[in-house]
């Protein structure tokens, strides 16, 4: 090692602007990211189109009289839909008068009062039973839910009926309400809780008087989600709410009834056998439209709430 | 100077506190009843499908896995083509949605700037993450069986799969930003600080970071797919009998099919006692492949549960 | 001459050492140049009119109370900044002569060159050999990748601790091997510069003095620039020192950083010519 020669400059302006080759690797990659990213908006548009034109083929080429009669009859050309929207709205309060407290019941416990490792044993039990599928429990609403407590306590019912399917959609709901609400709860943080403490507060008090009010947007949120997820619910409905084909204007909820989505699926099912009129088949884009508009503006609206949780800590 | 005796007792009784809370006791009571009694109807259903189930499955062991749909004969009734169909579907969400949904999700959270087109994506994703499933069945309805049909080939496993990856997408996308959002920011600056190009650091650094979470996500949308029913009757997999004996997979993916939920369905609907354990039986079986992949995705959380 | 692999792949000269001995300040040439920089965060001006020199070979020390801005600064003389969203620079930062923020400039070219170690030791969630190696593979340095990271590991002061563990994480190591193991990290891609933005605020003060014999190590083959907010430690180990420090802005409340004083070293702590750093090196806060 004697004389290091000094190599000829780099020209450094030259080198700063990098290996254009992999800049455009960079760019294509980048391209690439975004248009996966672009294929929801597709699907979105997609939905929306495929939707909205069919339901106004039916719109306009009804007879508007078929659209307010006796019943839900689209073989027969009667399309009330009253029907099936107060059927989805019977079936859907008794869902949440089953999953509210007990979605609710399961978060405050899980999030305030269960040892981590009770919780660690739990929450993956809870999480099974939001994983059970939809058709399983129509069909345990059918097998158990109607013969061992719907007609128990309301002599008369009917096997389907609208209570035993409401309960089942209660069933699948619950975890979901019990899952966003504790998160929202073990997002208050715990200077809150030991501030209540602190001042001599008990274990009910803070939970009831702090914790929940704190992290209210987040329940709320999680009962709006659970009120679109049970209005969409499909399958417990399409076994055990009865009245496939068609029903007539129905309040009992001990008697049989038809939701939009059973309406849709029994439309679907008998599709390609007998065909009523014309336009029969365009109703079922008219409900989808109907149904994907109402859960939309519920979604947005948990999506507000769940927004405020989140500006708050 | 001790302290007199009664003071002490004084003290003592008030730290003690008043009597028992009983509000406070009654309130954890309810609670705890509200979990006990959704694990309950847990149990209760598991019961109820095993009581009436595991006599088929026990008689006729594998013999029920084999056998095709019969809807007029229990004996012979079985879950072939379901368990056919359903993995026939899942190739579509495998390819599919995953891709897909793990590339929009490192688009959203590692590369888009912070625009109003950038947020637009993100609500929209959220908001197609809470369409029911069954309106998924009408766009898979109206898009894969009617407008593609000359590709799809109308009411078959393509368009069934086609729908099902559609409709699991936003989950893909949801929890695969969740877990990059993990990733803590200092790692890529690190990759950066070296002079590493935003795909050389999400490639290195960032996506094998997130990839447990990405996992178990994509893992839970496979359970979902595994369960769906009603957009699959919309796109026709209930008239389907997919054909079994021997055709080449490009064959069997164009012929009308039915999945494993569809055909519990198919079941379901039957009003015989006999059909009711057949379809009990096809219940365990649905049921023993979905907890099997939940399982996979709970134990793949709790065991790569990293804290930075 | 191996090390050559090593060395600067700009300033592939002579090593300050084989042209005897240390550079003092106001012999070198000048490595990095700042001119009326302002940066802002959205509309938030954070710094503004900073005018200062680097030279080569030498350790220049950024001081100050913090929220001054002394890491705003920093991150703009290798484009950290572009990462921050709505961080805007204005003024002009040249390195060689060159304005590393004009047309056409790669800021992963210019971060390669100008490499930077964080405040809190990020080595990735991967084996010490994968941490060091990183670097040189996409830059696709040419060489024997062993020898490289070997290397980079011993400038780093680290070889000897760790060159029987390779495969293991990096997170696996002490907070003070980690910090140099992110130094190695920076050296194994050749660079010209350094940046460090108060690598030892984590460190305990063994490992901290190791670090600081590390860069006077270093200085014989990097230019260094150090944030501290330990005045010490920039006495002890820097030649040159910036002082830096928040006023009012003229509109809003909140502060805006300036730089008050930039001398060698001796002269910041020993006769300043401004007030202000008089106070601030001396404890006394203005
Ligand atoms: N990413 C950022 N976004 C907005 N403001 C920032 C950001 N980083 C730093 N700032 C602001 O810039 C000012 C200077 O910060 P910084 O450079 O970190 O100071 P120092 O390193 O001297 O403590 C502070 O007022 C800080 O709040
Ligand atoms: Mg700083």
């Amino acid at each position: 090692m004697t004389q290091a020669v000094l190599p000829p400059q780099i020209p450094i302006a030259e080198a700063l602007k990098g290996d254009p080759s992999r800049r455009r690797r960079e760019n294509f990659i980048r391209r690439l990211f975004l248009g996966a990213a672009a294929v929801s908006v597709l699907i979105s548009a997609a939905i929306v189109l495929s939707l909205v034109g069919r339901a106004v083929t039916f719109i306009t080429n009804v007879d508007l009289g078929a659209l307010w009669t006796s019943g839900w009859f689209p073989r027969r050309g009667l399309f009330d839909i009253k029907t099936i929207v107060v059927g989805t709205l019977i079936v859907s309060l008794i869902a949440m008068v089953v999953a509210i407290p007990l979605g609710l019941g399961c978060a405050v416990y899980l999030s305030e009062y269960a040892r981590p490792r009770v919780r660690r044993l739990l929450k993956p039990i809870l999480e099974i039973l939001a994983g059970i599928p939809s058709v399983v429990l129509g069909f345990f609403a059918i097998t158990f839910i109607s013969p061992q407590i719907v007609q128990r306590f309301f002599s008369g019912s009917s096997l389907f009926n609208m209570m035993a399917a409401g309960i089942g959609v209660g069933v699948l709901v619950t975890p979901l309400i019990a899952s966003i609400s504790e998160d929202a709860m073990r997002a208050v943080p715990a200077s809150l809780r030991e501030a209540a403490y602190g001042v001599g507060a008990r274990k009910r008090t803070t939970t009831v008087k702090v914790v929940f009010p704190a992290a209210i947007s987040g329940i709320v949120a999680s009962i709006i989600v659970g009120v679109s997820r049970a209005i969409g619910e499909t399958m417990v409905v399409a076994i055990a709410a009865g009245a496939t084909g068609g029903s007539i204007f129905q309040l009992d909820p001990s008697q049989p009834g038809q939701t939009m989505t059973a309406a849709m699926t029994s439309l679907a099912i008998g599709s390609d056998q007998v065909k009523g009129g014309e336009f029969t088949f365009e109703s079922l884009f008219f409900v989808g439209f109907l149904l994907f508009a109402i859960t939309l503006a519920l979604n947005i609206m948990s999506e507000r709430f769940v927004r405020r949780v989140r500006e708050k800590y | 100077m001790a302290i007199s005796p009664s003071t002490q007792d004084v003290v003592l009784a008030r730290l003690k506190g008043r009597r028992v809370d009983l509000k406070g006791v009654l309130f954890e009571a309810l609670l705890l009843l509200a979990l006990l009694l959704s694990l309950s109807i847990l149990i209760t259903l598991m019961a109820d499908v095993l009581r009436g189930g595991l006599g088929v499955l026990t008689e006729r062991g594998f013999g029920f896995l084999t056998a095709g749909l019969a809807t007029f004969s229990a004996d012979t009734a079985g879950v072939k083509q379901g368990i056919v169909g359903s993995m026939l579907t899942l190739v579509f969400v495998v390819l599919l949605a995953f891709p897909l949904g793990i590339g929009a999700a490192v688009y959203l959270e590692e590369y888009a700037p912070d625009t109003t087109f950038t947020r637009f994506i993100n609500v929209n994703i959220r908001n197609l993450a809470g369409v029911p499933s069954i309106v998924y069945g009408l766009l898979g309805l109206a898009l894969f069986v009617e407008v593609f049909r000359p590709l799809t080939g109308g009411t078959t496993a393509i368009s069934g799969g086609l729908t099902l990856a559609v409709l699991v997408l936003p989950i893909v996308v949801i929890t695969a930003a969740e877990a990059l959002r993990a990733v803590p920011d200092s790692i890529r600056e690190a990759g950066f600080g070296v002079g590493a190009t935003r795909w050389e650091v999400v490639r290195s650094h960032v996506l094998p970071s997130a990839a447990p979470g990405i996992l178990t996500g994509t893992v839970l949308s496979i359970s979902r797919a595994l369960g769906e029913t009603a957009p699959l009757l919309l796109v026709g997999a209930i008239t389907g009998y997919i054909a079994t004996g021997g055709q080449s997979l490009v064959e069997q993916m164009r012929s009308s099919f039915t999945t494993l939920p569809t055909v519990v369905y198919s079941y379901a609907r039957l009003p015989s006692q006999d059909f009711r354990e057949v379809t009990s039986a096809a219940i365990i079986v649905l049921l023993a492949v979905i907890l099997l992949v939940n399982a996979i995705a709970i134990v793949l959380r709790n065991r790569y549960e990293r804290k930075w | 001459m191996e090390t050559a692999t090593l060395t600067p792949i700009v300033q592939r000269g002579l090593r300050a050492r084989e042209r005897g001995g240390p550079f003092v300040p106001g012999e070198g040439r000048t490595v990095i140049e700042m001119a009326d920089l302002s940066v802002y965060y959205g509309d938030f001006r954070a710094v503004r009119d900073i005018s200062l020199k680097v030279e080569e070979h030498l350790i220049t020390a950024f001081i100050g109370p913090s929220g001054c801005g002394k890491t705003t600064v920093l991150r703009c003389l290798n484009r950290m900044n572009d990462l921050i969203e709505i961080a805007r620079v204005e003024g002009r930062v040249s390195y060689h002569g060159v304005d590393l923020y004009g047309k056409g400039i790669d800021p992963v070219e210019v971060r390669r060159r100008i490499g930077m170690v964080f405040q809190k030791p990020n080595p990735f969630p991967k084996s010490i050999y994968d941490n060091v190696s990183f670097g040189p593979k996409i830059a696709g340095i040419e060489g024997d990748m062993d020898e490289i990271v070997e290397l980079s590991l011993r400038k780093a002061a680290l070889w000897d601790e760790v060159k029987d563990r390779l495969k293991e994480s990096g997170m696996s190591l002490s907070g003070g091997q980690q910090q140099r193991l992110c130094i190695a990290r920076c050296i194994a891609v050749q660079p010209d510069v350094i940046l460090m933005d108060e690598p030892c605020s984590a460190l305990d003060p063994i490992a901290t003095a190791r670090i600081e014999d590390l860069m006077q190590e270093l200085k014989n083959d990097y230019s260094i620039v150090i944030v501290t907010h330990n005045m010490q430690q920039a006495a002890r180990v820097s030649d040159m020192t910036a002082f830096f420090t928040a006023e009012v802005a003229e509109s809003g409340d909140r502060r805006t950083g300036v730089l008050v004083e930039y001398d060698t070293t001796e002269k910041i702590f020993t006769n300043p010519s401004e007030e202000g750093t008089e106070n601030y090196v001396t404890g006394r806060f203005g």
